[in-house]
């Protein structure tokens, strides 16, 4: 673990998708790192959480796997500051303010964290940046490790005015990171780069670069006024839009001559007629089902999403009779090249959705025969004859975590059928399984007391809402004071077990801020913080309290057997 | 990166599936095959999934090794070797199966909660494999001899290379180990490494 900080250029490692961010992040001399934790994108704060812990331990760098390293010289990265956030729109406000201040700032989250940090991420566009800021999105694409939904991250690029680009694997991973400081550092602007699980994920060879190192201890970073640029207040926010806009068109330029847009084949362009068009993982999947076929089509590589080369686009497919567009989820590729086509090619056949799914991850056979189809290739895939049957193995609570003792005593205190019961996002995701079936509802981050309130304030029914720790912290707080100020009353159990258990136990305010104490400045009257071990008290308080006319609150409070 | 050859040649990559449930240490036996290969000069790339697993569900990895590799995901038929470490998951390596696809098996059974599938009906599955099953106890072998279940995968691989099922060298293998594995835990691995070989 310890070769992510070799500075030894030209060596080729194996790196996972999201070390190679990170490598790609201390080669640019990175200074302020803040993220929250979500799957796929987890590993990239984990990451540095372990290089910044490593040097805090003792002057000189310890190695990573708890060797003492003597060469201390080997391990050289330009010194910077990781945080944990709270949620992902205070860990981009806090990238911001580190961008605002000239430093290079980094900010890695999961899709569904965008949805979170997008009300901050459109002004920053419009203000741009000083330093330089690279957003790392990671979407789960076939929910691998998600529920709410499947979402695609490519509608923000649009919504913001973000430059964007799609590595396919590991090297691409750590070159695209090089290239998103340098674009933000060029047109002082956010620049995001979006991954998915199979790209994150994924294991390759890296070809190393060099490791800058500007000064030796933390950049201290000087904010300078300038209340035209970093206030956007009307009128003045209708002209930085059109200044946006404005940079958007020289981005336009540099994307058009850039080497991350590149062709395959090209030299068959002439003699086919036909074309793929590639981004992210399709790439490889095209490129394994060209070597499966023994077929060579001339392919249009996109390492742009946002802004699209578009005059690139153009010549490739101006002479084409028809086109693949070999695109995951939605068909916001498919949609710009039927744009692209009606002026340069109007007769081009356009083959995309039709032949490709709109949900779940792309399987490389799934492409081969579409590739076989696309151009009357025979094809058969080769399998055993075996029925076998499926089975499915859920991910369950772990056998001692303290929940199973929530849900024991629950169920002595009420009659499931009688009582609604809220979910939220963390383990207790998990109560949802038969047999447990202690969850009717689950949607986003927070929601289960904010959904809670909707339900008790129009009907008559009790409901107890489960939420954890770190999501409380996340976005619980508003939701609560809402039942407060807005007086319903459900029973809301804060599942205390000290951690950020489900992504890997990372660190949350918890350390530093007691639950109750936050619980009692919301304005909660109803509060008791209960050691679910002991069970005849929490099924007690659980009978008084879902009698109670206001908002009740437990902190069922009992570590998670990794909290040491 | 963008020197393609223009003239196609059909690789013969090394395709491996393995499959366990949370816990077995998947993740680790990805990593060492992994640098086994790049150390004999081979282009690799692997596929994992983190976080719900972790929690007693199903565990797939991938790894493809070869003279050049471009998908991370091994295609449906297309596996060489399918190492299972528990028996019902190992049910899933059918998916990238063909006749002459050979299977590697921990025989070791957890049961899933709920589902009415017993450890005999998975075993009479497996034995249509006929002479492309191979069906070993690692788990308790490694539990009786090393006290530690979980060094059931090292066994395994280790296996799997001393009868030449998969083409890396045992050296490679033991290299690797020596590379991935934390200092405190070598020890214990090292002597799964050795008890496969004998």
């Amino acid at each position: 673990m310890e070769e992510i900080l070799i500075n030894k250029p030209g060596k080729k490692i194996i790196l996972l998708g999201n070390e190679a961010i990170v490598r790609g992040a201390l080669e640019s001399g990175v200074n302020f790192v803040s993220s929250y934790p979500g799957t796929p994108a987890t590993d990239i704060g984990d990451t540095f959480y372990k290089i910044q812990n490593s040097r805090q331990r003792s002057g000189s760098l310890v190695s990573l796997r708890g060797r003492s390293e003597p060469k201390a010289a080997k391990f050289k990265i330009q010194n910077f500051y990781f945080e944990w956030s709270t949620n992902e729109k205070v860990a981009l406000e806090a990238a911001i303010g580190a961008a605002f201040s000239g430093l290079k700032s980094m900010v890695a989250m999961k899709n569904f964290g965008l949805n979170v940090c997008i009300e901050a991420l459109v002004p920053a566009m419009y203000t741009g940046i000083k330093g330089a800021l690279v957003l790392v999105v990671a979407d789960d694409v076939s929910c691998w490790s998600s529920a709410q939904s499947e979402q695609n991250s490519r509608a923000y690029s649009y919504l913001a005015h973000i430059p964007t680009l799609e590595p396919s694997d590991p090297q691409e991973c750590k070159d695209f990171t090089n290239l998103a400081f340098q674009i933000s550092e060029k047109f002082k602007t956010p620049v995001m780069i979006r991954t998915t699980t199979r790209v994150a994920h994924q294991r390759a060879l890296v070809k190393l670069g060099e490791i800058k190192i500007t000064s030796p201890g933390l950049v201290v970073g000087k904010f300078v006024k300038d209340p035209e640029r970093w206030v956007t207040m009307p009128p003045r926010v209708l002209e930085i839009k059109k200044e946006l806009l404005e940079k958007i068109e020289k981005i336009k330029d540099f994307s058009e001559n850039s080497k991350i847009n590149f062709l395959i084949y090209g030299d068959r362009l002439s003699v086919d007629k036909w074309g793929v068009i590639v981004s992210g993982i399709s790439h490889l999947y095209v490129m394994e089902a060209l070597k499966e076929l023994n077929l060579s089509l001339p392919i249009l590589k996109l390492g742009f999403f946002y802004p699209l080369p578009e005059r690139k686009i153009k010549n490739f497919i101006k002479n084409l009779k028809k086109v693949l567009i070999v695109e995951e989820l939605e068909p916001y590729l498919e949609k710009e090249v039927e744009r692209l086509a009606k002026n340069v090619n109007p007769k081009l056949k356009i083959f995309g959705k039709d032949l490709i799914p709109e949900v779940g991850e792309l399987k490389p056979e799934i492409v081969t025969s579409t590739i076989a189809k696309f151009t009357n290739t025979k094809y058969q895939i080769l399998y055993t004859k075996y029925q076998i049957p499926v089975l499915k193995r859920y991910p369950r609570l772990c056998p001692g975590c303290p929940y199973w003792l929530v849900l024991s005593a629950i169920k002595r205190a009420v009659k499931k059928k009688e009582v609604i019961f809220g979910g939220d996002i963390g383990c207790y995701m998990l109560f949802g399984r038969p047999p447990l079936d202690f969850q009717d509802y689950l949607s986003c981050m927070g929601s289960s007391i904010g959904i809670a309130h909707g339900i008790k304030k129009t009907t008559n029914q009790k409901l107890i809402a489960f939420i954890g720790d770190s999501t409380f912290f996340h976005a619980g707080i508003p939701a609560l004071i809402n039942t407060v100020f807005n007086k319903s009353n459900p029973l809301i159990i804060i599942l205390n077990n000290e951690t950020t258990a489900m992504t890997g136990h990372q660190p949350h305010p918890g350390k530093v801020i007691k639950i109750e104490d936050m619980v009692s400045a919301c304005g909660v009257k109803n509060l008791k913080v209960i050691d679910q071990g002991n069970q005849e008290e929490f099924i007690k308080t659980v009978k008084e309290f879902l009698e109670k006319d206001e908002v009740s609150v437990i902190v069922a409070r009992r570590p998670c057997i990794f909290v040491k | 990166m963008q020197n393609y050859n223009s003239k196609l040649k059909i690789n013969k990559d090394f395709n491996i599936v393995i499959m366990g449930v949370g816990g077995q240490g998947l993740i680790t036996l990805l990593q060492i095959l992994a640098e086994a290969a790049i150390i004999e000069g081979y282009d690799v790339k692997t596929s994992e999934l983190h976080g719900l697993s972790q929690r007693g569900g199903s565990v797939e990895v991938h790894i493809r090794f070869g003279q050049k590799i471009f998908s991370p995901i091994v295609s449906k038929g297309k596996g060489d070797l399918i190492l299972g470490l528990e028996l019902q998951e190992v049910l899933r390596g059918f998916y990238f199966a063909n006749e002459k696809t050979k299977f590697l098996i921990n025989d070791y059974f957890s049961a899933i909660p709920g589902a009415n599938f017993k450890k005999e009906m998975a075993l009479e599955i497996l034995k249509k494999l006929k002479e492309n099953l191979i069906l070993i106890e690692a788990s308790k072998i490694c539990q009786e001899k090393l006290q530690k279940e979980v060094l059931a995968g090292i066994y395994l691989i280790s296996l799997a290379s001393f009868k030449k099922l998969i083409p890396l060298k045992l050296e490679s293998i033991l290299k690797a180990i020596k590379k991935i594995i934390p200092a405190k835990y070598l020890e214990l691995n090292l002597k799964a490494f050795e008890l496969a070989k004998s």
